[in-house]
């Protein structure tokens, strides 16, 4: 048993991991940082009541927080080509993850708004800023403060589902230990320490960074 | 994507069904082992403390289809032979409980200290206590959060369609290869989807509106 450990963790197979654990943390990357772009845009849409704009918003983050990210997945990489675009892997992979998450995040940025006392936005209006004024400078701050715990915890599951990607052949760490272990039976369990232990750390780390942030607030 | 339905009802249905009841399996099992380890980590037992954190950042912090793949892939070979459907629905419970346990364990803190300490106090030992006077006040905080854990427990059961569960995303699949209509078929699986998740959701939203 002990052996099959040592043959696994070759250093050719370890390098070949963690160019998985790369992949992963690219695709993460990139969606975080586009969700969290587009998802504060939605949520902020969605929070201030914009004729017919933020009633369709609404219906359609609704309609894709409540699907599953696979499908969502297998909409961008095998449905897309349907209607004439043809993406690669990764892009697919995050274009399907950064669909997703915005509007998780959208959820998430409503509501600290709404966290946010109305008096401060009152008292913004009172000394002369306008609406979006005391919407940029003075509510929005606010609410990121409130929020960040929250989109810690969703940029937490975010990762985990890069392994989801695995079933259009994005070749992160799932994907890699399935072609390893499939050259040597001997190593199913020691792939799957290993990468359940990458997973856990990435995770972990990031977790510990929203308990500290969240202490850090209150 | 009305033909879609046409041609290939049955099979949505079935896989529906399936999605259904891995669901509803994984959400009670998930919930008796969520509660538990909430009332561990809750208990005054140092140890079980340690044990209740350790399972939940475990389980936390895997991805839900590395679980399941290792209930599909490692279980049959050095343990028993199980199915996919069985291996999905395991994986799925183990990964739920340890976010059930954490919804759980904030309701156990938002309520009063005090109603705690008044049973003490009347003479109820701890566990007595928390089962008559604790939990039942502290599951009325959690129903809203439970609700969605539902809702992204349907979600998730889709990561059958890894391991051939022949769940709802599976049989989308299916139809999507032998159809050649991928859009129409995908389309078609997400309907299927909304009709269970929309409803809990919107309902979730009203009962925390009306808790708060």
């Amino acid at each position: 048993m002990l052996q099959n450990f040592i043959d696994a963790y070759s250093p050719d197979n370890l390098r070949y991991l963690f160019g998985g654990l790369g992949i992963t943390i690219l695709v993460s990357v990139i969606s975080i940082i586009g969700s969290f772009i587009i998802g504060s845009i939605l949520g902020v849409i969605r929070y201030v009541k914009i004729k017919y704009v933020s009633a369709v918003v609404g219906v359609i983050i609704d309609v894709i927080r409540n699907l599953p990210l696979l499908l969502i997945l297998f909409f961008t990489y095998f449905g897309l080509p349907n209607l004439g675009v043809k993406p690669e892997i990764i892009p697919a992979a995050i274009l399907a993850m950064t669909i997703f998450e915005s509007t998780m995040l959208a959820e998430i940025v409503r509501s600290g708004i709404q966290a946010v006392d109305p008096g401060q936005m009152e008292g913004a209006r009172a000394n002369g800023l306008t609406y979006w004024q005391g919407l940029w400078h003075i509510v929005l701050p606010q609410a990121l403060v409130k929020m960040i715990p929250a989109i810690v915890s969703q940029f937490i599951s975010l990762v985990k589902d890069t392994s989801l990607a695995t079933i259009i052949l994005l070749p992160e760490m799932l994907f890699r230990s399935q072609i390893i272990y499939g050259q040597n039976t001997n190593y199913i369990i020691p792939m799957f320490v290993a990468i359940a232990l990458m997973y856990f750390v990435v995770c972990y780390l990031l977790s510990l960074l929203a308990g500290y942030l969240e202490k850090r607030q209150a | 994507m009305i033909h879609i339905f046409q041609a290939y009802g049955g099979t949505l249905l079935y896989g529906l069904g399936q999605t259904l009841l891995c669901s509803i399996i994984a959400l009670i099992f998930s919930l008796i082992i969520g509660t538990f380890f909430a009332l561990l980590e809750e208990s005054p037992n140092k140890v079980a403390r340690r044990c209740a954190r350790a399972y939940i950042e475990l389980f936390r912090n895997i991805p839900l289809l590395v679980i399941t793949m290792f209930f599909y892939v490692v279980f049959p070979l050095y343990v028993i032979k199980m199915n996919g459907f069985t291996a999905g629905t395991i994986g799925l419970t183990l990964y739920t409980s340890a976010f059930i346990a954490e919804t759980v364990r904030a309701g156990i803190q938002s309520v009063d200290s005090g109603q705690m300490e008044g049973s003490r106090a009347n003479g109820l030992t701890y566990w007595q206590a928390m089962r008559y006077i604790v939990l039942p006040q502290a599951f009325r905080y959690v129903i809203p959060p439970l609700g969605n854990q539902f809702v992204n427990l349907v979600k998730n059961s889709s990561t059958l369609a890894f391991v051939g569960g022949f769940d709802l995303m599976y049989q989308g699949n299916v139809i999507a290869s032998s159809s050649l209509e991928t859009m129409a078929a995908y389309a078609s699986v997400g309907v299927l989807y909304l009709i269970i998740t929309m409803p809990i959701s919107y309902y979730m939203r009203y009962l925390e509106k009306r808790l708060a």
